[in-house]
């Protein structure tokens, strides 16, 4: 039988048709589907969300070395943050297998740089495979698991958002029983002390030289011969590019096992094509590989290294191909940028923020985000995840230091909070920095879409769990100083700036209200009741000062015939932030 | 040299074009194709423009659609008709629903909702313009109205001779299928 799955709905069927038991993942897109489709797997698979990507990665390790199949994913910049075990796992290698999903963002749809994490296989030493649609994405995990189990290996399986968010057909096989290989207690080879690295690194420059030969002889790197004016060296979405582009007039190395690459195999077919191309995504991570081997061929010099590729641009590139398109003005269509939603618990919160002088906002990475932009403006910057915090402290040190009258609000979600915002918390109260960390708590981790995390209450696999309170977790780590407040009531905001401005010591300021888009806990509606309702705009009361078309809410719009201001009905949730903005109380509760 | 189709499906976030998507491409295997879909995912459910692209054929590379490609541009939202057509075929036909969301520059009052953007459409290639919302209401549910632009879409793409009540049927709740099959067939007859 034959599905249309995406590529991260393949990867979690692969992972129960290969045996694999055991995963953990810190929700970024765009891998978060990957473990959300895992976890119905429930008899089968531990599926868990954890609170940052080194975390997950060490769990999985532990679930290897205990004997257990096992998967990780994260987007590209996740794999950074669990870089530090990766370097090491890639040293004493695996007992079950281990493959750990990259999902890379070219084109930047939802992250914060464009990296190329097939450099990561390269610089671990591990073993690479790379799907180019989601029949490969399925097949592949089997064969990760495989190789992984054959040469002691992680594997980094390496997807890009067009092959994790695109469906494509795919042939659904058996699941099968996970089973566990025997725990053995071996220091020689997971005890990475000195003196029994030094002897892996050894092992690992072996397992290259292995990998290599495996690389020219499997039929994950395969030839396609047809025209051979032309030779195409691909791999992943790349791949479907170039056939896209010039189809049955080149012959191809499509390769799919691409750390180490198979460069016997690249040799023999350069030899038989004229011109050699390599077309991929971003860096040229072939291309440099390939030339160092001394082989001629043509990559960036015509393909260019910024953002996603489309076989248009290849086509463009290669063979000086464009195609016509209609001529139109676009510059008469106005921007529809991400907003806040209508109701949406940071609105308010931003609102406040952006009055407050002489402040430095340091940002985070989550729906907050979009506290920066128009018309709210409350930001300053955006890094990383936990950086607000920790960026912070280093400012605030600064302008202290400096006798700058600047202080700094470091603002931060719930998950993000969780994800590595305590450890940066830690280091404002050890060295003593007079931040004012706001943590947003809307109860959810909300850009991904709703995943449950350590303040949920839930696992990734619906089990009730203790909640970790953030208030008490705060004050453990030494802050004295901490309020928290509904972000729909702005006094209660204001006042709170107020007293923490006024503190010559660390404060946290934690808004408590659940995403507007959450599907709400029994725990939710004991804590915040029913809420939701609807506001009007009293049409002969308003003034058109737009007052509250500043708060940035996207049911009010701004009529410039009538200048009045009319609330959607559809969109209204009746959070009541326009109602305390308006000067002149122009905006009512319905029902009130 | 292929004869693969291109169908791009652009709107705002929450309109119900994945969910077309679903249903298009689910008929287009069964009836045997090729096919590959493509969407992003992300921030683009807080209100941001989105776009689904289907592509099939006897086989499909590409899961994407570049700029002057598609077969047909059938747009949710009047506005991003526009943003859309440089990806439409100077060949391909558009089908429009009239039905107006402004952006949050809009809102703000800081740009105007552009004026005319169905006569420049029309004035480049051959434009089917819906009123979507009124006909999804006429049939009984406002909701259903991505369902009616999938109808006129399946007419402009002549392809009517899939299963389509099938397709329908294994992608919405039990208890809403029949509605949306009403919607599509009223979708259907807004296209000759």
């Amino acid at each position: 039988m034959k599905k249309l799955l995406t590529g991260n709905e393949a990867v979690a069927l692969g992972a129960l048709e290969a045996g694999i038991s055991y995963a953990s993942a810190y929700p970024g897109t765009p891998s978060t589907e990957i473990l959300e489709n895992l976890a119905e797997y429930k008899d089968e698979v531990i599926a868990e969300w954890a609170p940052n990507e080194k975390v997950a990665f060490e769990c999985v390790i532990g679930a290897s070395v205990a004997g257990a199949r096992t998967l990780f994913a994260a987007k590209m910049v996740g794999v950074n943050v669990a870089a530090d075990p990766l370097f090491s796992f890639a040293y004493s290698g695996v007992n079950g297998g281990m493959m750990l999903v990259s999902a890379d963002d070219p084109g930047l749809h939802s992250s914060q740089n464009e990296q190329d994490n097939r450099n990561y296989a390269k610089f671990a030493k591990i073993a690479m495979l790379e799907p180019a649609n989601s029949q490969e994405c399925k097949d592949m995990v089997k064969t990760a698991m495989e190789i992984s189990e054959k040469f002691d290996t992680p594997i980094l399986f390496r997807m890009t958002t067009r092959v994790c968010h695109s469906k494509s057909l795919v042939e659904i096989g058996e699941a099968v029983k996970p089973t566990k290989k025997p725990y053995v207690k071996n220091l020689q080879k997971y005890d990475l002390v000195p003196a029994n690295a030094r002897h892996l690194h050894v092992k690992v420059e072996e397992r290259l030289k292995k990998l290599e030969a495996f690389s020219n002889e499997t039929e994950l790197n395969y030839i396609e011969w047809n025209n051979k004016k032309v030779g195409v060296i691909a791999a992943g979405v790349a791949y479907q590019y170039a056939k896209e582009v010039f189809g049955e007039n080149a012959s191809y190395l499509k390769i799919g096992f691409s750390y180490p690459l198979p460069m016997a195999k690249i040799k023999a077919f350069a030899a038989e094509v004229e011109t050699l191309y390599v077309v991929e995504e971003l860096e040229p991570f072939m291309e440099e590989q390939i030339k160092a081997a001394g082989i001629h061929c043509i990559g960036k010099e015509k393909i260019t290294n910024i953002w996603e590729l489309t076989p248009d641009i290849v086509g463009k590139a290669l063979l000086g191909e464009t195609r016509p398109v209609i001529d139109y003005d676009l510059s008469v269509v106005p921007n529809r940028p991400p907003t806040l939603c209508a109701g949406c618990p940071h609105r308010g919160f931003f609102y406040e923020l952006a009055k407050l002088k002489n402040v430095m906002i340091t940002g985070d990475i989550g729906c907050y985000s979009l506290g920066g932009s128009d018309p709210l403006n409350a930001k300053d910057s955006t890094i990383d995840m936990g950086a607000s915090i920790s960026m912070g402290h280093g400012a605030q040190k600064i302008f202290n230091r400096f006798n700058e009258n600047m202080r700094t609000i470091s603002t931060i979600g719930d998950s993000t909070f969780f994800h590595t915002g305590i450890n940066s918390l830690m280091h404002v109260v050890y060295n003593r920095s007079n931040t004012i960390t706001c943590i947003l708590d809307n109860r959810i981790t909300g850009m991904t879409g709703h995943q449950e995390n350590p303040g949920s209450g839930f696992t990734l696999q619906g089990m009730p769990t203790t909640i970790i309170e953030i208030e008490p977790l705060v004050k453990a780590l030494g802050i004295k100083h901490v309020r928290t407040v509904n972000p729909l009531n702005l006094k209660e905001l204001k006042e709170a700036f107020t007293w923490a401005l006024e503190l010559d010591e660390p404060s946290v300021i934690i808004t408590r209200w659940p995403c507007v888009l959450k599907k709400q806990s029994e725990a939710d509606k004991k804590e915040f009741g029913n809420y939701f309702g609807k506001c009007v705009v009293e049409t002969d009361k308003c003034i058109g000062c737009k007052a509250c078309i500043k708060t940035g809410c996207p049911a009010l719009q701004f009529n410039k015939g009538t200048k009045k201001v009319k609330i959607d009905e559809s969109q209204c949730v009746g959070c009541e932030v326009c109602k305390q903005v308006c000067p002149v109380k122009a905006i009512k509760r319905v029902g009130e | 040299m292929s004869d693969v189709k291109n169908i791009l499906l652009v709107g705002v976030g929450g309109q119900g074009t994945i969910l077309v998507g679903k249903i298009l491409s689910t008929g287009l295997m069964d009836a045997g194709y090729d096919v590959k879909m493509s969407e992003v995912h992300g921030m683009a459910q807080r209100g941001g423009s989105v776009s689904n692209q289907v592509r099939y054929g006897k086989k499909v590379y590409s899961p994407i659609i570049d700029k002057g490609q598609a077969d047909i541009l059938v747009s949710f939202e009047t506005m991003e008709a526009l943003r859309w057509l440089e990806y439409l075929s100077p060949k391909g036909k558009a089908v429009v629903n009239d039905y107006r969301i402004p952006s949050a520059p809009i809102l703000m009052g800081k740009n105007d909702y552009p004026e005319g953007v169905l006569e420049i459409i029309k004035s480049k290639v051959p434009t089917t313009v819906i009123k979507a919302a009124e006909v999804a209401k006429e049939v009984g549910n406002g909701r259903t109205m991505n369902i009616v632009l999938f109808g006129a879409l399946v007419k402009g793409m002549k392809l009517t001779d899939i299963n389509w009540e099938e397709a329908i049927r294994q992608n919405v709740k039990t208890g809403m299928a029949d509605i949306n099959i009403k919607a599509f067939n009223a979708g259907l007859a807004l296209v000759d």
